[in-house]
This record gives C-alpha cells, sequence and structure tokens, in this order.
C-alpha cells in the first residue's frame, strides 16, 4: 500500500501539467455527457494517451526519467509519440467542442478574430508536411545534443520546458497524420503524402537510435554528474536508451501508416 | 488591432524569447560549467565530522565545493577529492586559505563522523566530511539535480552506492557558480577557482 502511494505521488509536482490533464480529461468527460458520441475506442484511445502523459510526468516514474537515460529516452518515447498518438488517433476536437459552452466556441468569429486568424495561419504553416516532419525529427536531435541535454537535465525549468515541447510537437505531428475531419484547420493530407511523410521520418530516428546504441563513448554525462537511479553501467544505460530511441520509436510510423491505410480501405468500403 | 501590427509584435516576441532562451545558455565564462541560474543558492543542514550541526551558513564568507560520494567509493570519490586537492593547490595563494570543500556522505549507514574524519584528513585540510539522516540527505541532492542508490549488499556486507561525479561549486554569498565534471582538466578547476575567489 504504501509503496503504491510513494508509486502515485510526483516526484516534482508540476501545476501546469496537473492542470493540463485535468483539463483534457474534464473537457472531454463533459464532451460525453452533453450527448457526443465518439464511440467506446476513440473515448479509450483518448483516455489511456493523456493517462499515459500523466504516469509518465507526474507519478514516481518521472524520479526514474531524471536519473536513468534509458527511463528518460522512455517518458520521451510517450510524450512525443504514444500519448499524441493515441490522443490523435481519438480525434477528440468534436466531444472538445460540444464540451465549451457555445460562447466560448464563437470566440473566433468574435472580437479575437484577427488574433484566431494569425494563429490558425501559424498552425497551418507548421502543419506544412515537410516543416512538421522536420519539426517532428528535429527536436529529438535538439534535445539529445549532450551540452543541451546537460542544461536540460540540471536545470528544473528546463526540463519541464522540454518536456513540454515534446508535447506539443507530438500532438501537431500525429493530428497531421490522423486527421479525418473535412472542416477542420489541419491540412488534409492524401493517404499516400502521410505515408511518406511517416516513412521519410524513420531513417533519421535510426540513425540516431543506432548511433546512441553503438557508441562506445558515454554520451550524456548528466546521468553521471547527478548520479543513476541505482547502479547501472553507464554505457548499458546508453544502449537500452538507444535502442528505444530506435526501435519503438520507428515501429510508430510502422504503426501508423497501416491505420492511415485502414482508414482509407474503409473510406472506400463506405463509398460503394 | 490591424493585423499586421499584431503579427509585427508577435516577430518581436518570437525574437525576444528566443535572443533570451539562448543568453541563458551561456552560464557565464567558465573553463569549467558556468551554472549560474540554473541551480539554486547553497542550503544544508548536516552533521559534521566532528559530530556537530552543520548549516550553509556556517560556510558563508568563502568559496565552497560540495561533493556527494562515501568512503567505501573505490574510484570516483578518491579521484574526486585528489583532484580538487591539486585544483585548490594549483588555484595558490590567491584561494586564501578560505575555500572549504564539503565531502557530504550520502551513506550515512556506514560513513560515521570518525570515519568521514580520518577520510577527508587524508586529501586536504580543506576538505570537511558530513552527513545526515538518507531522508534529509534526498532533499539536499533533489534541490542540486543529483541523487544516490543502494545496490544489493554480497554476502560480505559490502554494496555500491550510486551517486553524483560532480563538484559544485558555491562563492561566498552561497550562489552556485560552476559545476567541476570528471571530464574537467584541473587547470580549468583552478583558474575557476580563482575566478570564484576573486569574485
Amino acid at each position: 500500500m504504501n509503496t503504491l502511494v510513494t508509486w502515485l505521488q510526483p516526484w516534482e509536482p508540476s501545476l501546469p501539467v496537473f492542470a493540463a490533464c485535468a483539463l483534457a480529461i474534464g473537457l472531454y468527460a463533459v464532451g460525453l455527457m452533453r450527448g457526443a458520441t465518439p464511440g467506446v475506442w476513440p473515448a479509450l484511445s483518448y483516455f489511456v494517451g493523456v493517462a499515459l502523459i500523466y504516469a509518465v510526468t507526474q507519478t514516481h516514474y518521472d524520479y526514474y526519467s531524471q536519473y536513468l537515460f534509458s527511463a528518460h529516452r522512455l517518458q520521451h518515447l510517450v510524450l512525443h509519440h504514444l500519448g499524441p498518438f493515441l490522443i490523435a488517433l481519438a480525434m477528440p476536437a468534436g466531444v472538445l467542442a460540444t464540451a465549451l459552452p457555445a460562447r466560448v466556441r464563437a470566440w473566433p468569429q468574435g472580437r479575437a478574430a484577427p488574433l484566431f486568424g494569425l494563429l490558425r495561419r501559424v498552425y497551418r504553416l507548421l502543419q506544412q508536411p515537410f516543416i512538421a516532419g522536420f519539426l517532428f525529427v528535429g527536436i529529438i536531435y535538439f534535445w539529445l545534443t549532450p551540452e543541451i541535454h546537460f542544461d536540460a537535465m540540471l536545470s528544473i525549468d528546463r526540463y519541464w520546458f522540454m518536456n513540454w515541447t515534446m508535447l506539443l510537437d507530438g500532438l501537431l505531428f500525429w493530428w497531421l497524420i490522423f486527421e479525418r475531419n473535412d472542416q477542420g484547420v489541419t491540412p488534409r493530407l492524401s493517404p499516400g503524402r502521410r505515408i511518406l511523410l511517416l516513412a521519410l521520418i524513420m531513417p533519421p530516428q535510426i540513425a540516431l537510435g543506432a548511433y546512441i546504441t553503438f557508441s562506445s563513448q558515454n554520451l550524456f554525462e548528466i546521468y553521471d554528474v547527478c548520479g543513476r537511479a541505482f547502479p547501472i553501467d553507464p554505457l548499458l544505460d546508453q544502449q537500452i536508451g538507444g535502442l528505444i530511441t530506435w526501435i519503438p520509436a520507428s515501429m510508430m510510423s510502422v504503426l501508423a501508416a497501416v491505420i492511415v491505410l485502414a482508414f482509407r480501405l474503409r473510406g472506400r468500403e463506405s463509398d460503394a | 488591432m490591424p493585423e499586421h501590427c499584431i503579427k509585427r509584435r508577435l516577430r518581436a516576441g518570437l525574437v525576444l524569447a528566443l535572443a533570451l532562451l539562448l543568453g541563458a545558455c551561456g552560464g557565464g565564462d567558465y573553463q569549467t560549467k558556468g551554472i549560474e541560474g540554473l541551480l539554486p543558492d547553497l542550503a544544508f543542514r548536516l552533521t559534521s565530522e566532528s559530530g556537530e550541526s552543520l548549516t550553509a551558513a556556517d560556510l558563508r564568507g568563502a568559496p565552497t565545493v560540495v561533493f556527494f560520494g562515501f568512503t567505501h567509493c573505490p574510484d570516483v570519490c578518491p579521484t574526486a577529492m585528489a583532484r580538487i586537492a591539486a585544483a585548490t593547490e594549483a588555484a595558490g595563494k590567491d584561494l586564501d586559505g578560505e575555500l572549504q570543500v564539503l565531502f557530504v556522505s550520502v551513506d550515512p549507514g556506514r560513513d560515521t563522523p570518525q570515519r568521514l574524519a580520518d577520510y577527508t584528513d587524508f586529501f586536504s585540510d580543506r576538505v570537511t566530511g558530513a552527513t545526515a539522516p538518507v531522508e534529509r540527505l534526498r532533499e539536499l541532492t533533489k534541490r542540486y539535480r543529483a541523487t544516490f542508490g543502494y545496490d544489493e549488499p554480497n554476502e560480505f556486507g559490502d554494496y555500491n552506492v550510486s551517486h553524483s561525479s560532480a563538484m559544485y561549486v558555491f562563492d561566498a554569498e552561497g550562489h552556485a557558480r560552476a559545476l567541476f565534471r570528471p571530464s574537467d582538466s584541473v587547470a580549468a578547476m583552478a583558474a575557476d577557482l580563482r575566478r570564484i575567489a576573486r569574485s
């Protein structure tokens, strides 16, 4: 019992993360109560996605992410790949919109219209396939640059900044891949272009993961500087971290491509 | 507000944010790793090797180098202590004899004050040993983004301890200034110690 309580307690409580997760769950639940019917699987996918993000940031797991390279890589796999993947797959925009009062839903047409217009343009720019793919891979490389990684793990403020950028970029990318709403702001790519984009982001992730896995040098000194969660060979820790960056991260592309194809086939069947 | 005006403001904001982010990355012009603004001021409550209570206030007025280790440590700790002893010697009289090295043991189960005193005397007069109950050590290491952990004991009761390998350098006012990593040279450490002692 005691261990369970310890595990559920956040190592570094973060109000913004807690509030964002509570809001995500709360809004969706209100949307369901107001009559939105996303279906069981999308709802489950959405809740699991949010729960995973919460689990890797606001439980004792976060302690291991801060003091083991491999655990940190798994945390980012959830924040950048798995969590946003599940959320975007659920396409929750409709349910979330149902939860909002009509007054709030009218904001983009109201006095703040120019601001929303600008946001929409910035968003569409970020969602250009080339830019979105570049950001998705670039942000992994950026935070894994040894000097930048060092400072991010040393300063608590930068640590949270890093995790937020990973999560937000993950949401942007997977939203673009799984978008199936005709009226949305997100550019609607053809299935072929989605699969091409998914294929293009794989080699750089594989290269980076393989480089880390096969490096005989200890690349990320910060974990020696801060101490590891338990005594483990630094190179073993690094190799596991490299494998997580390499294999499951690129597997997500394959899985997403299969899902995009399945949507396409289902679309054909319903057309026929 | 016209749209182009919002756009200009947004662009100015973005440039400012980027400049702040890049500017904050430097951490000062140190030969080792500058950590100004990255870590909080020195604060602790420990039991010193003489068995008395020791707080950060007791060490104000001179730079302090803090290291987290344990006396049974086979390699990292003796190396670090030998390196800091060499660096303080190389920094010479600029240090004025005031600089303190605090060896914080994260293995209070085995490191008694007496054992700590014998250990630190071996390296330099500047080195003082201190420790605390595990819970308080956790708070202190967490404050400096460090941690420690224990292996299972072997048949002789010996166990390994994972701990931070860095030395944290604080100035006379207790502000975090530099971090000495295992990869930093003794000459670079001496230069930064001189610099921190002078300012």
